[in-house]
């Protein structure tokens, strides 16, 4: 079988793979990062989202082989030293989650958008956020939540 | 998902003869439509070539007169490039509207144009822009490329290298989005420049059309006032569950205006 090394969360990683085995199902099967979560699997809702080399992707439908070789951060990657990452930390504050199921993928997301653009207005956040479902909140505490998380971002 | 072998080569060459070598091979590029495919086994492959590691299918440049787009530069990296922005911002624009930030970040011009989904965006651009596909074996104009609803001039494990755009003088596009995915209910692309004045039609038909009134209306000028009133017949137009032939035909007049108002 192939074998693919990876580091995911800082941590180098090596592991064997089908051609088939999806980048979602290597972190959760074979990593146990359940973190991330599968909820459509059909490429729509955003709760499989992580970042490989930087970038915001869904996990779902990328392979573990394409993912060779790169740097992988997984939800359970963001906080440091014992301490929320800010995005968690203004999610919690705002309540930006109800059962929680899309809350990974979403803050994965949110991360991504404030790495590239720090001070994103409401209309850019909805807009960013095409590609999360919720079927809880109504997005508009995850919007407040991630407008809060940019204002202690930028200090 | 059946399983599959999964190449990576480092060269055009060697994923040519990847495929050739492959009982039932398949060109993999961003996924985004081969792998829901794959999942529902509406394809089965016996080997999927990834063309992920070849570094000269990346990337963006400026070659007399042309803006070129490697097949494997996402959407995202167009949306955001430098030269594309300058030279033809409606592309950029385009690119920027495709389906959301995780797809854009995976989906590629290359496997965009090679599925040719009636209701994608890029057959838009390069209808419209008059651009030519470069593949491992030939040039092709782009109005000879879309030949049918997800069917195209490649060649059985032809690989499309890169797509070349002669940069015009005035382009705008403009789409009515299917509200879920962001795929073109109706997406009109218009352009005046080296390839003359062209207006190109995506999502509304089977397969990507130019709209000849509207480029004969343009022909003194382009601006939304000069295509008030042309109109398409609803024969012939898609009507599913997102929009019935009817009201796409309307829809191409709006977006007619709308995108000539861009580009004017
Ligand atoms: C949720 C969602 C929303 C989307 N919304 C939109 C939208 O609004 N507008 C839009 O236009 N598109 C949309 N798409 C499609 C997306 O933009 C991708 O571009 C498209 O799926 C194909 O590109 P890919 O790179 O992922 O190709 P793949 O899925 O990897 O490949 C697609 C096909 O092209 C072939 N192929 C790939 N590269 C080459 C090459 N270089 N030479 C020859 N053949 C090749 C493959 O063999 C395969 O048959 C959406 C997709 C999803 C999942
Ligand atoms: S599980 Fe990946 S997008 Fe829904
Ligand atoms: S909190 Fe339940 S799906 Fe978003």
């Amino acid at each position: 079988m192939p074998t693919v090394s990876m580091t995911v969360n800082g941590r180098a990683v090596t592991g064997e793979v089908e051609g088939r085995t999806l980048l979602v199902q290597f972190l959760r099967e074979q990593l146990s990062l359940t973190g991330t979560h599968v909820g459509c699997d059909t490429s729509q809702c955003g709760a499989c989202v992580v970042h490989v080399d930087g970038e915001s992707i869904k996990s779902c439908t990328m392979l573990a082989q394409q993912a060779d070789g790169t740097e992988v951060t997984t939800i359970e990657g963001l906080a440091s030293n014992g301490g929320l990452h800010p995005m968690q930390e203004a999610f919690r504050e705002h309540h930006g989650l109800q059962c929680g199921f899309c809350t990974p993928g979403m803050v994965m997301s949110a991360v991504d958008l404030l790495n590239k653009n720090p001070n994103p207005d409401e209309g850019e956040i909805r807009e960013w956020l095409e590609g999360n479902i919720c079927r809880c909140t109504g997005y508009h505490n995850i919007v407040k939540a991630i407008q809060s998380a940019a204002e202690n971002m930028r200090g | 998902m059946y399983d599959f072998n999964h190449h990576r080569p480092g060269s055009i060459d060697a994923a040519a003869s990847a495929l050739s070598g492959a009982d039932d091979g398949k060109i993999l590029a961003g996924g985004m439509t081969l792998i829901p495919t794959l999942k529902q086994r509406l394809a089965s492959p016996s080997d999927l070539v990834d063309l992920g590691a070849i570094g000269e299918l990346k990337g963006i440049c400026e070659e007399g007169g042309a803006v070129v787009v490697g097949a494997m530069t996402t959407h995202a990296a167009v949306a955001k490039d430098a030269t594309v922005k300058a030279k033809i911002p409606a592309l950029a624009h385009l690119a920027e509207g495709i389906g959301d930030a995780q797809v854009r970040n995976c989906g590629t011009i290359g496997g965009s144009i090679a599925n040719n989904d009636p209701a994608a965006d890029y057959p838009a651009a390069l209808v419209g822009l008059g651009a030519t596909v470069r593949t491992n074996k030939r040039e092709i104009a782009a109005d000879d490329f879309f030949t049918g609803m997800f069917e195209t001039a490649l060649d059985d494990g032809e690989i499309i290298t890169a797509v070349a755009f002669p940069v015009p003088e005035k382009a705008g596009y403009a789409k009515f989005a299917n509200p879920a995915s962001r795929y073109a209910i109706v997406g009109v692309m218009v352009a005046t420049g080296p390839a003359g004045t062209r207006v190109a039609v995506t999502g509304a038909g089977p397969c990507v059309f130019r709209l000849s009134d509207a480029e004969s209306a343009l022909g003194s000028g382009i601006s939304a006032d000069a295509v008030a009133n042309v109109s398409v017949a609803a024969d012939g137009l898609n009507s599913d569950l997102h929009a019935s032939s009817e009201y796409r035909a309307n829809l191409v007049n709006v977006m007619l205006r709308r995108a000539a108002a861009a580009a004017g």
